[in-house]
């Protein structure tokens, strides 16, 4: 294969991962991985390096329009950036004393976590919760826009949520990945933000997280730039066209697709990860 | 939180996107220039990514790869433009810092300088880990 052969068959991959991952909302990083290692037989450390900088474009170009919005809560953010990028640091060091096959299994049973999560309708919460004290002290408690204007929510479980943040971090460093599925399920279900907030904000946060580990990767020679340039222009290009077309689509039935193939590829990838094909 | 710290956090969020939004464009650009001189320079077979090697010295420090982006090298000036992604969010966490200090948020202050000190040790000292 010519460079400029892989380089173009790469690019479409990653696009179509881009938009799928934008309309379904799991994030293009999450297939690039198992396109990368399956399709192309690129070693797993290119590949989560690739990956990640792919997350950082996306996140990155996705937050800029949710932060104008108001919808993300910076200080929330903020305070649980402390515990991905400690996470990050901790999960990209482990990375690199691991066999690539402990990290292919590893990947496909997150993979399958993301795919589950995916799958079913959350509907919008308006329980209104009573104030916490730490979230108070952290002056976290904040308002979103909705239909009937400004409304005010109160933020919980902030030690709990700080906690799961950090696993979110060990994994996004470990396997390149956003972690947008352990994220949200740390401030939807942990902290009770509303799920417009804890969405957006875990967006905001991906970026960041994933520079911390993007940084380490970089040093280490995990980041090729002939498999990153087609993949971060692919998937940044991919997801930017799936935001536009978001606003129209019916996503659920693709949502389900999208879910099979991504349980698909973990069982793939982790059938060879037991047998020693990576 | 008072109606002018609400205001405030608006702003500083506008700006925030214009950030986020040109570091992005700056980014892809410069990542898409490499890419079309190393195509253009590289009429072979691709590289075997099956065996890893991990990347020559001069394209994993950030002192080497402006070396390479210098001389119009096609692997070079992808490594920077990939080096201006990663900095985008820290340019954003860096912005913060000034942001909650206009503020007088000294607790925020702090909880953001933590971030950017864990983000900076990543992006310089993390290869000996």
């Amino acid at each position: 294969m010519h460079t400029l052969e892989f380089t173009l068959l790469v690019g479409m991959g990653s696009l179509l991962a881009g938009f799928l991952g934008s309309l379904t909302g799991l994030g293009g990083g999450v297939v690039i991985v198992p396109m990368l290692t399956l399709l192309f037989h690129v070693d797993i450390r290119y590949a989560i390096g690739a990956a990640l900088v792919s997350v950082i474009a996306t996140s990155s170009g996705a937050a800029a329009a949710y932060v104008k919005e108001g919808y993300s809560n910076v200080r929330v953010g903020m305070f649980l950036e402390i515990a991905t990028t400690a996470g990050a640091l901790v999960g990209a060091a482990v990375a690199l004393h691991l066999h690539v096959s402990v990290i292919a299994i590893i990947f496909g049973l997150a993979l399958i976590y993301s795919a589950y999560s995916s799958l079913p309708e959350k509907s919008e919460q308006t329980t209104d919760v009573a104030p916490d004290r730490i979230a108070t002290w952290l002056r976290m408690d904040s308002s979103y826009p909705t239909d009937k204007g400004m409304a005010r929510y109160h933020v919980r479980g902030v030690l709990l949520g700080f906690g799961l943040m950090f696993g979110a971090g060990v994994l996004s460093g470990l396997l390149g990945i956003g972690s947008g599925a352990v994220k949200v399920l740390a401030m939807d279900r942990a902290m009770k933000l509303p799920f417009k907030v804890s969405t957006t904000t875990s967006n905001f946060m991906i970026g960041v997280t994933a520079a911390a580990s993007a940084g380490i990767y970089l040093s280490r020679g995990y980041i090729d730039p002939g498999i990153a340039m087609p993949v971060m222009l692919g998937v940044l290009g991919g997801s930017l066209v799936g935001a536009r077309v978001l606003a129209g689509a019916k996503v659920r039935s693709l949502r389900l697709v999208f879910a099979v193939v991504i349980g698909f590829l973990a069982v793939e990838m982790i059938y060879n990860g037991f047998a020693g094909k990576m | 939180m008072t109606a002018t710290n609400l205001r405030q956090d608006q702003r500083m969020d506008q700006i925030m996107a214009v950030l986020l939004r040109s570091g992005v464009l700056l980014a892809a650009s410069l990542v898409f220039i490499g890419g079309v001189v190393y195509i253009s320079r590289h009429d072979s077979p691709a590289i075997d990514y099956r065996v890893f090697q991990g990347e020559p010295e001069e394209l994993r420090t950030v002192g080497g790869i402006l070396r390479e982006a210098a001389k119009f090298h096609g692997r070079g000036l992808i490594q920077l433009g990939l080096l201006v992604l990663i900095a985008t969010p820290v340019a954003r966490v860096l912005f913060s810092v000034f942001a909650f200090l206009y503020e007088r948020d000294w607790t925020y202050v702090a909880i953001t300088m933590i971030v950017l000190a864990l983000l900076c040790y990543s992006l310089f000292g993390g290869g000996g880990l």
